[in-house]
This record gives structure tokens, sequence and C-alpha cells, in this order.
């Protein structure tokens, strides 16, 4: 399988559906593993990694997922690809740009990948659409004891499984969950999300773009503790408890900007569609950012039954993007593909060769008009 | 609350500062309160605040009469120099080397725990499966105390024996 096969189409976990999809893009759990008889890496020699990499790879590649799976060799990929795998959350950034022997093993439909030789000899992940934390956890779980029956994991009575960073110790667990919250952004309320979530011992990330610096209004919420709560206590936690409330808080502000600041939210739904639909050079952050203010429009008429002037025009939208046939508008699937393809590893993969910022933002720019724009 | 800068957001810094006898309150949105030279953080990156537990730690040299700490891993040779630089560990036998200086550690970064609960492989022994048990039970055995919930703790203790 090559990654052109991939890089046309998002992943099925950003699609747009499961539970609460217009406010949780998706769900994700890892769980961090080594190998009793080996070293953590940081002490192993290139041999023993190339060892260690071996033996996890013929141990992944013979399991039975009901899909197909393949290999990459990351440190033999080319830059652009592991760019790549980055955008599509296949592998970290670490794991992409790091040293020495290692790997990754993805199923086709890329609902599990597992990273050999990253921090730890092996990261498990599972990822799902919208909230489904609990069929990430059951899923994982039984991959792990697949996984564990054929080797031997480091593990201790005290610590649990342990891990070369102390910070992952005990379940080796990492609940994280996609939000999009553009309402809370916009009426002023995000640093009070990011103070709660802190008082909470959660960590936040951006989910697109670098750092933490959250493009698109796209929040990553992660666990920090790992050690000495269960992993169904991690989970439910999240699940029941956090989650449904800060959906519930971005449900407010979105009905704090119908019922009281309906000409901010038209305002830049109305300036997002103007200059997507006119701008021929656009920079991936900008991209993103703009995208957000379609994409909460969208959602707010589907989930909300919202019809404002600028969400109307959205709605009664019939370019190639649209999908008026079916929904009478631009849809959702037509945004979140918006959001993936131009990215700038996306976008120079599925054009054939790299190009240069300029021209990367002058092929974005182009997809989006033509996508928005009814004549060209 | 309103911040008294900006008057503008929502204040989530409230500071109380008590100067000869005298009790002043201040609140600030993060804005003025970063512009007021008040260090505020959204979110610690996990790295930093390990960073910052390892450098409250005290050095190799300054831990005289604990040989063991002093010394590389019989196993990996790793030191505590360089899990400081590096911030993970050479091999999974380095938590037992190294115990008493990473337990504190593993404490603040778990939220005070220090003690596995959760899967455990299905390879595991008898006998650490049982070491296991034994190790939640004291725990709640010491939470049910500490509430003084004493018929659970006076269960728990039987199990405990039991299992013992």
């Amino acid at each position: 399988m090559k990654l052109t096969d991939i890089s046309s189409n998002i992943n099925e976990w950003f699609d747009g559906s499961g539970p609460l999809a217009d406010i949780v893009i998706s769900s994700r759990i890892r769980l961090a593993r080594n190998l009793a008889e080996y070293k953590f890496l940081s002490r192993c020699s290139t041999a023993e990694k190339t060892e260690i990499l071996n033996k996890l790879r013929d141990t992944l590649m013979s399991l039975e997922l009901g899909d197909k799976i393949f290999y990459i060799s990351v440190d033999q990929a080319p830059v652009l690809d592991r760019h790549f795998l980055v955008e599509r959350h296949l592998i970290s950034r670490h794991h992409a740009f790091g040293k020495g022997p290692r790997g990754v093993v993805i199923a086709q439909r890329e609902f599990f990948t597992a990273m050999i030789n990253e921090e730890d000899h092996l990261r498990i992940q599972v990822l799902k659409g919208g909230l489904q934390l609990s069929q990430c956890r059951e899923q994982i779980n039984h991959i792990d004891d697949m996984i564990e029956s054929k080797v031997n994991y480091a593990f201790s009575p005290r610590y649990g499984y342990l891990t070369a960073c102390p910070t992952n110790l005990g379940t080796g667990i990492r609940v994280s969950v996609m939000l999009h919250l553009p309402a809370l952004k916009m009426t002023g309320q995000i640093e009070k999300f990011l103070n709660a979530t802190r008082d909470m011992n959660l960590a936040v990330r951006g989910l697109f773009g670098e750092g933490t610096e959250a493009a698109g209004d796209f929040y990553q919420l992660s666990n920090q503790v790992t050690l000495g709560v269960s992993e169904a206590d991690i989970v439910s936690r999240f699940e029941d408890t956090i989650i449904p409330e800060i959906v519930e808080y971005e449900m407010q502000a979105r009905n704090q900007l119908l019922l009281k600041e309906i000409d901010v939210l038209d305002d830049k739904i109305s300036r997002a569609m103007a200059l997507l639909k006119n701008a021929h050079l656009i920079s991936s952050q900008e991209a993103l950012f703009l995208l957000s203010h379609l994409r909460l429009g969208i959602n707010m008429h589907e989930h909300m039954g919202a019809s404002t002037p600028a969400i109307e025009s959205l709605c009664t939208f019939s370019g190639p993007g649209g999908d008026a046939g079916k929904t009478g508008g631009l849809s959702i699937t037509t945004i979140n593909r918006l959001f993936m393809l131009t990215l700038p590893a996306h976008l120079q993969l599925n054009y054939g060769k790299p190009l240069d910022p300029t021209h990367r933002d002058v092929l974005r720019a182009k997809i989006i008009r033509s996508a928005l724009n009814q004549d060209m | 609350m309103q911040c008294q800068i900006c008057k503008k957001n929502e204040a989530t810094i409230h500071l109380t500062e008590i100067s000869d006898g005298i009790r002043t309150e201040m609140h600030f949105c993060e804005l003025c309160a970063q512009e007021q030279g008040i260090a505020v953080k959204s979110q610690v990156p996990i790295n930093e605040l390990l960073s910052s537990l390892l450098a409250a730690q005290p050095a190799d040299d300054e831990l005289a009469g604990e040989p063991e700490q002093k010394h590389a891993c019989p196993r990996c040779g790793f030191t505590l120099e360089q899990f400081r630089k590096e911030a993970v560990l050479g091999c999974p036998y380095d938590y037992e080397v190294f115990d008493k200086i990473l337990l504190p550690l593993i404490e603040k970064a778990h939220g005070g725990k220090t003690t596995h609960r959760g899967k455990v492989p299905s390879k595991t022994s008898v006998d650490t499966k049982k070491q296991i048990e034994l190790m939640t039970l004291r725990q709640q055995l010491e939470a049910a105390v500490q509430s003084e919930d004493y018929e659970l703790a006076a269960e728990l203790r039987d199990q405990i024996s039991r299992l013992e």
C-alpha cells in the first residue's frame, strides 16, 4: 500500500460521524509498553533497537485486526511522508523526526496504529470519530492482550507497566479527545476552559498546527495522571463527566451567539466565506481559522436548527462542494476534507512533488476556491 | 467578576496581598495579568514539570551515605545525571535502583499516587497477582480509616488477613 492511496481522502475518524461529532471530533487511546528483556531505548545500541523493531513488527503484522495492515519504516521514509503521517495523526512528531531504527504499523482504515521505538518500545493507539472512548478502550485492550500473549511486557506489581519516562508509568494510558470549540473562543470564554482543565490536571494542545497553538479552534484534551487510577476510571471520568460538561459549555456559548450575538456570528461566517471564496494565496493557519467558522455555521444549522442570514447562505449553497440534493447546502464532509487535504504535506503528496510555501499557498487557495465557487 | 484593569474580560486570576496588616484583593483576566508581569501559564508542559522536579532533587554528590544513589545501574549503566539531562530512564530495573530519588517525583507527577491500579498482564504469576491485590486492599484500608468508615475498614482488614 502507498500513502497516496489514502492521502486524497480524509480518515474515518474525521468524516463527521460518531456521537457528539459536531463538537467532539475524535477519541483516542494510546498505551505505552516496553519489552521486559531489553533496556529502554536511550540505552539500546542500534543493533538492539533493530532487534526490538523486528520482533515487534513481526508480532504486530501477525495480528488479526479485521483490516489490512501495513508497515512503514519511518527512519527510511522520505521527509514528506513523515510529515504526512504526523498530519494524519498516525505517528507523533517525536517519532517522525527521532533517531535510530523505528517504524509504524497502520491499519488501512486508520483506526489503529502502533509506533515501534518511539520513546517506549511500543506505543499502540486506537482512534474513533466522535465521543467513543469506551469503544476505543475495549478495542485497544483486546489488541494489547493479543500482543501480550506473544511478548513479555516490563511490569512491576507496584508501578504497573514500566515506561521510559516516569510520567507514563502505571497504566501507560493516554486518553485524548479532540474538540472543536469555536463558540467558546468567540464569546471570550476559552481562557476559562483552559484554566478549568489545568485545575483538573489535564493537558491541552492544539490539534492541528505546531506546538500548543490551537489552530482553527481545535483542542486536544488528555489525562496526565497514569498511575494509581485504573484505565476504566480514567476513561469514565472523561466520557461521563469532563467531556459532557465541556460540550454543554460549548452548546451554551453557541446558544448565546444565536440569542445575543447574531451579528458577531454572521460576521465571522460571512467574512470566512468571502475570504475563502476569493483568496489566491492562503496559509495553512489562515485556512484552518476560516474553515473553523464555516464548520460552526453548518453544525449549528444541522444540530440546532439555527437559521441566521449567514448560515442560510451556507445552507442554500449549491456549488461543487455543496450537497444541495441531499442536505441542501455545503456539507460538513466538504469542510472536513478541506481541513485535512489542504494541510502542507497532504497538499504536496497529492500534487506529486514538494512545493515551496508560496506555491503551497497558491495551490491551497485554488483547491478551496474550486470547492466553494459555483463557476470555477 | 470583571477584570479590574480592562473591565471587559472575565477575571480568572485572583490575588490577595497582605501588606502592613492591610489586605488588598485584585482580580485580573489572564491577558491583563500577563501585562502586569504576573506570570501565568495556561499549561505546564510535562517535560517542563519533570525538569523542575528533577532540579529540586539533591544532586548525586549531596547524597553522601547513600552509595546506591551515587552509582550507575548495574544492568544498564544509567546514572541520575543522565536522567536529569534526558528525562527518560535507562532500563526497567532503574525504578528499583533509583527508587528513593524517583518516588517523590512519581508522586508529584501522578497527583500523589504511587501504586498501580488497573490492568495486570495475564501472564503474571499467582503470587504477584496476590501481591498486587494486597497492595490495593491496604490502600483502600488506609482510605477507609481516613474517612472514618470503620465498618469497611474492618471488612478490608479481614480480607487482608485471609490473603496473607
